[in-house]
């Protein structure tokens, strides 16, 4: 179909088109989008003060409404609590009953997720930056701050400029011991942080076919890194079939015309690709994660866990890893499952004492020591190697403070041999 | 919004972050009065003191990056910031800038023109910012109509009150 101007839509502007309840958009546009699902985690407590502000009485769709909190859960500071208490209130006088509280909790983006809150066609926005991992459904999902949010609450929509699109293909087969984080860090090696700056990212090609939904998760997770609008994978079986019972409203299974019109269209071969790590100090410093080990850096803390990297399927093969060995002596192995439901899983599975036998603390879900704000705090000349997808200066803590982004079987053979490490070491 | 912007600059780097901007340890303080205190507490220590009402900051590619925290423009507001002005900006940031009401201008290649403690001009409309001390200047598109908008009226929360108001007839309060 040639809609726009005489070639068709890519996925984002096919998306955004039904977000306006328009025939086709073009890259530039300004275009009102109508919310089809809106995510607010702890930041959210800062929307309801211009939400009052705006003379909003009421949600315009409580149904449409998720809150989910998880960078403080339970409470560790009486600032924390506070702003979980401002949430709580606000749900309750406005009837959102979708609140993924203490005990129900997990990382807000994998709450959307494994809840089907998000589905094909959907634009979705939330509170989160990484709000854009649910773009692996085929959404539209992109973060935004607290008073933006107050206006999608009050009127159901928000404007958007169109987007640009970068399409990247990617096929060959990632070997053993290699994995859909180190494709997306060499992905960011390539694209550098600004590379897509207010851009959507469109991946596609035979080997993000064959990624298991959790795995284009971690691909779209860190879009954000790349400074991009929204990251994408058009839907396909694999998306329907998980989706299928958990989907909260219907599908609109959007696919790009095939002429439509990328920007930029970047090819990639996986064939023999190394496992890739990003060291210091940001997420596109990507280097072959075999270089590093000669160097031999002694860590400090192994980090399993955040949005990017801690569902069932890392928490399996870091725990397959684990068994058998022991965390190194010195090292601080903290993992963090990324929702309760994932805690839960680890449990039935016995996970969870392979990790804490072997000298690990497991955590409850929560945004854990990601971000620097809660647990797992550096000291200034700390080394942590971490599953999680940002290493800028003061991230976990102090700015000197040094943290390499790697796959969790990385981080777990790091946290077994006490300094940077290849898996495939392991045998995988 | 002011169509002309007067200020004394305050240089930062390329790719200054949101954790430099404020920090996540910092990130369950609501009242901006508080959070301006440690405003680029890790980019410029010396900012959150030094800064005066109508200063301006002036940063290379890739401004707020990183996170979605509004606290970052917040805390930029708060201590009277006129304008934020850099070669590029993360996205997130941009749009919480706008959105608070804080006028903030792309012009590639703003970073090199000045040093800090300059006076800078900055043309809205015009787009246009000048090294008042040089006379070194460059020029920007000039921001969309929506935003600018937006920035009129004083930020996103006033425009929704008056849509709202619209829509519901009523004179406005």
């Amino acid at each position: 179909m040639s809609t726009n101007g005489g070639h068709g839509g890519t996925l984002a502007e096919k998306v955004l088109a039904r977000a306006s309840r328009l025939d086709s958009v073009v890259p530039g546009q300004i275009i009102e989008g109508h919310v089809d699902l809106a995510m607010m985690h702890e930041q959210g407590a800062q929307t309801v003060g211009p939400f009052h502000d705006m003379g909003a009485t009421s949600v315009w769709d409580p149904d449409r409404v998720v809150i989910a909190i998880d960078h403080w859960v339970p409470a560790s500071t009486e600032g924390a609590a506070v702003l979980h208490r401002i949430l709580r209130k606000f749900a309750a006088e406005q009837n959102l009953t979708h609140f993924y509280d203490v005990g129900n909790h997990g990382i807000c983006h994998q709450i959307l997720a494994e809840n089907g809150w998000v589905v094909p066609g959907d634009l979705a926005v939330g509170t989160d930056s990484h709000t854009n991992m649910l773009g692996a459904s085929g959404a539209v999902a992109a973060g935004i701050g607290p008073t933006e949010m107050a206006a999608v609450l009050a009127l159901g929509r928000l404007w958007l400029k169109v987007p640009p699109t970068i399409r990247i293909n990617v096929k060959g087969n990632l070997g053993p011991g290699v994995t859909a984080k180190d494709l997306v860090l060499r992905i960011l090696g390539d694209v550098k942080t600004t590379g897509a700056t207010y851009k959507a990212v469109e991946y596609g090609g035979p080997t993000i076919e064959g990624l298991s939904m959790p795995e284009r998760f971690t691909i779209c997770n860190m879009t954000t890194e790349m400074g991009a609008k929204c990251g994408m994978v058009a839907p396909d079986q694999k998306t329907y079939d998980y989706l299928e019972k958990i989907a909260k409203h219907a599908m609109h299974p959007i696919q790009a015309d095939k002429d439509a019109k990328y920007e930029r269209v970047i090819d990639i071969d996986v064939d023999g690709m190394p496992p890739m790590i990003a060291c210091p100090y940001s997420p596109d410093n990507v280097r072959p994660l075999t270089e590093v080990v000669h160097e031999h850096v002694k860590v400090d803390q192994a980090f399993l866990g955040s949005c990017t990297n801690a569902r069932i399927e890392d928490l399996r093969e870091g725990a397959a890893l684990m068994r058998g060995h022991k965390v190194h002596a010195g090292v601080r192995f903290i993992v963090s499952p990324a929702s309760t439901a994932i805690y839960n899983q680890c449990l039935k599975e016995g996970l969870i004492d392979v990790f804490t036998e072997a000298g690990a603390v497991f955590t409850n879900s929560s945004c854990s020591a990601c971000f620097g704000g809660n647990m797992g705090i550096l000291a200034p000349d700390e080394v942590c190697i971490s599953s999680s997808n940002r290493n800028f200066p003061g991230r976990m803590g102090p700015k000197e403070a040094r943290i390499y982004l790697v796959s969790p079987a990385a981080v777990v053979a790091s946290a077994i041999k006490g300094e940077i490490s290849d898996p495939r070491e392991f045998g995988l | 919004m002011k169509d002309i912007i007067e200020g004394r600059v305050w240089v930062l780097g390329e790719d200054v972050d949101t954790d430099q901007i404020i920090g996540g340890k910092y990130l369950t303080i609501i009242d901006p009065e508080e959070l301006k205190k440690h405003v680029f507490e890790i980019a410029l220590p010396e900012f959150a003191k030094g800064a005066k009402r109508g200063d301006i900051v002036v940063a290379g590619i890739n401004f707020g990056s990183g996170s979605s925290r509004e606290h970052a423009p917040q805390a930029l507001r708060a201590i009277g910031t006129g304008a934020v002005v850099a070669d590029s900006f993360a996205r997130i940031f941009y749009r919480n800038s706008i959105n608070l009401g804080l006028p903030t201008v792309e012009a590639a290649g703003v970073r090199a023109i000045f040093e800090m403690g300059d006076p800078a001009r900055i043309e809205m409309r015009a787009g246009r910012i000048t090294n008042l001390r040089t006379g070194a200047s460059v020029t920007f598109p000039p921001l969309p109509h929506h935003l600018l908008e937006l920035l009129e009226v004083g930020g996103l929360v006033e425009k929704v009150r008056l849509e709202l108001e619209a829509r519901r007839g009523g004179a406005p309060a």
